[in-house]
């Protein structure tokens, strides 16, 4: 036992303790809840839930965008990138064809919800209950 | 610009615990900051123009008499959508903030343990209790919403609430605390020093100190003093002994102590005993007891100085005081509203300074990030804003 001490000992220095995080998981625990009940502000919880869920890619938005800043920056500074030239930049036809198809697939992948609601009212024969359709369906 | 941005994260001084960060983590603390400082200037004020455009008149028509406390506010407010509006977002990036926060500082947990103890082993000013037991006032709640508050240790020798706590100060307060987020007790150093230039303390105790932020300034102001630093949570005393060991301040002593039980030290053994933003997140019959002990250690002729957030009197309106309480309820401080209810005369006669040796002053933090900028008028935002209530007294002598 002696000697396992004395081995532990570097340099006359005790040996640190052996600090074990094994046990944490920083990807869930970072979103542990704190002690106490969540109070909800907004008359329906589910439009906090989504309020929620939204500030928080608004934030991961702002955070590319800094980091895009960043890149901006640095590639300037090398020569390799003008931002005089970014913010005078005028797309031939091809490229503000392309960029508008990507804004626009940008759009509808955002607003998917409302479209498809609006289809249900549109086409209401294809909205029928699922628990409807499984019953017609074990009929068939 | 007339808009006051706040200062981006990379400003804050980095100290030898200082949690790294890297380009996104930043990133998400300076737009954070910025979501709090757009609250608080452009929606926060909404709330007074609803309150009295439509929430008190309702009342009042509806009660055929005006709302008479906090307590009315709160149950009259709740149902505007601009207040709920308010209150959901604000709520919202408190939890974003202890996300990202514990994010960074748990994926280097081992590092930083490694790195406070590393520095901890090099000197002889922290003294960490076996056998401590956290009051309970502590174990019931997550102070700002923090899972395991000040004294939840994950593993022997951690310090990460405690970094976590350091930087994410950056973005409740918007940066509104200085480099060293330690506005608060710089504030309180200068005065002191201004206002009694002979007071030469020996002794001084900082009850509550955390991590010692507001600690430092009143030491680095007062060399030749011995300074005590108590708090219950060890990750903090271990974080706070490390970041003062490095940033140069050598005469504090952090030490494990619960504040009702100060027997560890003499009866009139400081001439000076402090509290800073602590009394708060106390209990209500800890605080007498922790009261009886500061007039007990405190010297004949020795100062009493507590900064708190303004108490409530009938000059203060029920709005303000509902959205003072709001921190209470909803960033999980649930004494302050109890607190801020109490004399702090009483108090103060509890701790043995007589009425007629009472003071209180209001003091507003030291801001060495934005020197230039820091008497812009930035938005109120009740119980953020760095400008607080020093009360206390000089002991009978």
């Amino acid at each position: 036992m002696s000697d396992e001490l004395s081995s532990s000992h570097a340099g006359g220095q005790l040996k640190a303790p052996d600090f074990d995080t094994q046990g944490i998981d920083d990807v869930l625990m970072a979103g542990d809840k704190s002690k106490g009940g969540r109070p909800y502000f907004l008359e329906d919880p589910s439009v906090e839930r989504v309020m929620n869920i939204t500030m928080a890619v608004a934030t991961e938005l702002a955070v590319v965008r800094e980091r895009l800043d960043t890149l901006e920056r640095l590639l300037e500074r090398q020569g390799l990138l003008s931002r005089a030239d970014m913010e005078a930049f005028v797309p031939t036809e091809a490229q503000a064809a392309e960029r508008q198809g990507w804004h626009a697939r940008y759009a509808a992948r955002i607003l998917r919800i409302v479209q498809q609601e609006i289809q249900a009212v549109a086409e209401p024969e294809n909205n029928r209950d699922m628990h409807q359709i499984a019953d017609d369906i074990n009929a068939m | 610009m007339s808009y006051p941005l706040p200062p981006d994260y990379t400003r804050l001084r980095k100290h030898a615990v200082s949690p790294d960060f890297d380009h996104d983590e930043r990133a998400r603390y300076n737009f954070l900051a910025n979501l709090n400082r757009y609250i608080a200037t452009a929606i926060a004020p909404g709330n007074k123009l609803a309150y009295d455009l439509r929430v008190a008149p309702a009342y009042e028509a509806e009660h055929g008499r005006p709302i008479k406390d906090r307590h009315e506010v709160k149950e009259a407010i709740s149902r505007d959508p601009i207040y709920q509006t308010w209150a959901a977002l604000r709520r919202s990036t408190m939890e974003m903030r202890q996300q990202n926060g514990r994010a960074v500082v748990l994926r280097q947990a081992r590092e930083l343990a490694q790195k406070a103890h590393e520095i901890n082993q090099k000197h002889d000013r922290l003294q960490i209790k076996s056998e401590f037991k956290v009051p309970p006032y502590l174990r019931h709640v997550d102070n700002h919403l923090m899972p395991g508050s000040y004294h939840t240790s994950l593993f022997e020798g951690d310090v990460a609430n405690a970094a976590n706590y350091d930087s994410g100060i950056f973005v409740t307060t918007a940066g509104m605390l200085g480099t060293l987020t330690d506005g608060g007790g710089k504030a309180i150093a200068a005065w002191v020093k201004e206002t009694y230039p002979d007071f030469k303390p020996s002794r001084i105790l900082d009850i509550g100190c955390g991590l010692g932020h507001n600690t430092l300034p009143i030491a680095a102001m007062y060399p030749e003093a011995e300074v005590i630093a108590i708090d219950a949570g060890e990750p903090m005393l271990r974080y706070g002994a490390a970041r003062a060991e490095d940033l140069g301040v050598h005469n504090v002593t952090f030490v494990q102590a619960d504040a009702e039980d100060l027997s560890a030290f003499a009866s009139g053994s400081f001439d000076w005993v402090q509290t800073t933003m602590f009394l708060h997140e106390t209990g209500g019959k800890a605080i007498h007891r922790i009261f009886k002990e500061i007039g007990r250690v405190t010297a004949e002729g020795g100062l009493n100085l507590h900064i708190e957030q303004p108490q409530y009197t009938p000059e203060m309106s029920c709005y303000e005081q509902f959205m003072r309480d709001w921190d209470a309820y909803y960033n999980a401080e649930p004494y302050w509203g109890h607190m801020h209810d109490l004399q702090p005369e009483s108090l103060m006669a509890e701790a043995g300074v007589p009425n007629a040796q009472f003071m209180q002053v209001g003091v507003r933090a030291v801001n060495d990030l934005d020197p230039v900028k820091q008497d812009r008028k930035v938005a109120e935002d009740f119980g953020r804003t760095p400008v607080w209530n020093v009360f206390g007294g000089w002991k009978k002598q």
